[in-house]
């Protein structure tokens, strides 16, 4: 399956800071086939640094980052469904962020782009599906971040969502998520070559993004997945080297991990998204959770791990029960892993059955109720 | 044991019988969802069940029915008043701490509760006790004292007496052995009792 970026454009958008953004573009991929009523659309909502590149092989002949989950006789079947993946607002990989040309000055936009939202993000992805003609979606699905853009769509657009799939997330960001993207932002803003935003002509702060990205992955992991993928191994020798080398294996991974990164992200989206997640919070304006999924028409179905801490089962619990004190149809289930966040896109195996039954009851019913 | 295990599908297709189609049902303790399946299936139902075992959660979402993982004596508070036309709670109610909580929950979240539970007083659990004089064992109640789930025995006279305690309305009193129904004497012959409850107000 070779996946092919497209790009639409939008003329404006209105975002939640009271801003407009012009000339947006939106960068999208998609598997499988439209049928004729447009009925059979799934949503797929990227995590924080994913992009459109969810399934099949790009023209690189990289996989997509939720190709274990979307394809032909996979939890999201592309012979059935037809699915899509857009890169976020504020990203950088396509849709319109901080590193695009501003429209007025010709230059990147840098600090100067505008605080953006998952809301915003939400009303980006509207446009593009609503550009495909598509009026409902069959389901929105996403993991982390992913999740989060699942839910703002159940309660932004009623309308437009049959079934909502939010895994391993919230309904809000904690003081213990904000303080873990704080970290971030702060080792970005320290690098020295940061320049207050506006690198893009020089070299990019590449040292602050590697640690913010450092910091990230370790709580993408769980104890039990770390000791078991690196325990106190060494790394390429038998011996300490009472110096400041990477003498552990977690230690080079991590500087493997972080140095990678920056050759594929931005450090401005970096602090944009994270700001994003941050400011999210489905009770803003409704005062509950459950006031605010009152609004939602759509069937849920809801799933945490184990051993996420990051977004742990609690927080996705919130989420359920809010929805059954409005006696909504959700389906929950917390599936045990040991990997923790990432068991999203590294530990499918129940997942995929899950998703599999689930999106074939919403089919079912969606055609019965015709 | 469940009752299915005694009865095969003879149990749903009693239960069936006492729900009226299109309802909107909650199992407490859905298993791998195969009854609200069945519901779903004969009656057109509107399924909904609450698990706590993992597998089975999962084979639930896999055949479609809606589901919630939790521990069903924990999970009732969260739904609203009269959420559900029938509240179903099958062989489970002597393995639960707080029977009394679990009962008046169900009649405050549906209009209709039905619940199905082995009968302590049939004959063969007296006999056993009698003749062993150690902890009855039957077919229904198979395991040794230290391996039942079982925490709350009951009888039929004991549900009975309750239900007239709280008030309850006993809208239908379904009496098996085996697979035969009893009509007579079923605090002695009844292995399986089912009653269909109205919420008092």
């Amino acid at each position: 399956m070779i996946s092919e970026l497209q790009t639409v454009r939008i003329d404006e958008l209105s975002l939640d800071s009271g801003e407009v953004l012009r000339d947006v573009a939106v960068a999208y991929e998609t598997y499988g086939r439209l049928n004729e009523r447009k009925s059979n659309a799934i949503l797929i909502l990227h995590a924080f640094t994913g992009d459109a590149h969810a399934a099949g092989v790009d023209k690189d002949g990289k996989d997509g980052w939720w190709s274990s989950m979307i394809g032909p006789g996979k939890a999201f079947d592309t012979d059935r469904y037809f699915v899509l993946c857009s890169n976020v607002l504020g990203g950088c990989r396509g849709t319109t962020g901080p590193s695009s040309p501003d429209p007025a000055t010709g230059k990147p936009y840098a600090m100067g782009f505008p605080v953006i939202t998952i809301g915003d993000m939400v009303r980006l992805q509207h446009r593009l599906v609503e550009s495909l003609g598509i009026s409902q979606l069959l389901a929105v699905s996403g993991g982390s971040m992913g999740g989060m853009q699942a839910l703002e769509w159940a309660v932004a657009f009623p309308e437009s969502v049959y079934a909502c799939i939010p895994i391993a997330t919230t309904g809000r960001h904690t003081a213990q998520q904000i303080a873990f993207n704080e970290v971030g932002r702060q080792a970005i803003v320290a690098d020295p070559d940061f320049h207050a935003g506006s690198y893009y002509e020089s070299k990019p702060p590449a040292r602050g993004l590697a640690v913010a990205r450092m910091v990230g992955h370790i709580t993408y992991m769980s104890d039990d997945s770390m000791r078991e993928k690196f325990g106190r191994r060494l790394r390429g020798r038998e011996e300490f080297s009472y110096g400041f080398d990477a003498d552990f294996e977690v230690e080079s991974y991590l500087r493997y991990r972080g140095s990678q990164f920056v050759g594929r992200f931005d450090a401005n989206s970096y602090l944009y998204i994270t700001k994003a997640m941050d400011y999210f919070d489905l009770t803003a304006g409704y005062g509950s959770l459950g006031a605010s999924l009152e609004r939602a028409k759509c069937r849920f179905l809801v799933i945490s791990f184990t051993s996420d801490w990051l977004y742990p089962s609690y927080q996705s619990l919130e989420i359920v029960n809010a929805l059954r004190s409005r006696n909504h149809d959700v389906t929950y289930c917390e599936l045990s892993s040991s990997y923790g966040h990432d068991a999203f896109l590294v530990d499918v195996t129940h997942q995929t059955g899950i998703v599999r039954g689930f999106l074939a009851r919403c089919e079912r019913e969606l055609e019965a109720a015709r | 044991m469940k009752v299915q295990d005694v009865l095969g599908r003879r149990d749903y297709a009693l239960i069936s019988k006492l729900i009226p189609q299109a309802s909107k049902v909650l199992d407490l303790g859905c298993g791998d969802g195969a009854l609200l399946a069945f519901l779903k299936e004969s009656k057109g139902i509107e399924a909904r069940g609450i698990e706590l075992n993992p597998e089975m959660v999962h084979a639930a979402i896999a055949r479609g029915v809606s589901v919630y993982q939790g521990n069903l004596e924990g999970s009732l508070r969260e739904y609203p008043d009269k959420a559900f036309d029938y509240v179903l709670l099958s062989q489970t109610v002597q393995e639960t701490r707080k029977p009394l909580k679990v009962l008046t929950e169900m009649l405050r979240i549906g209009s209709h509760a039905i619940i199905a539970f082995p009968n302590f007083g049939h004959w063969r659990v007296r006999f056993s006790h009698l003749i062993s004089g150690r902890a009855p064992k039957t077919r229904l109640f198979p395991h040794a004292w230290h391996a039942s789930p079982n925490i709350h025995f009951l009888t039929v006279l004991d549900f009975e007496e309750l239900a007239s305690e709280q008030g309850w309305l006993v809208e239908q009193r379904l009496f098996l052995s085996g697979n035969r129904r009893i009509y007579r004497f079923p605090n002695l012959y009844a292995e399986i009792a089912v009653y269909l409850l109205k919420s008092p107000s």
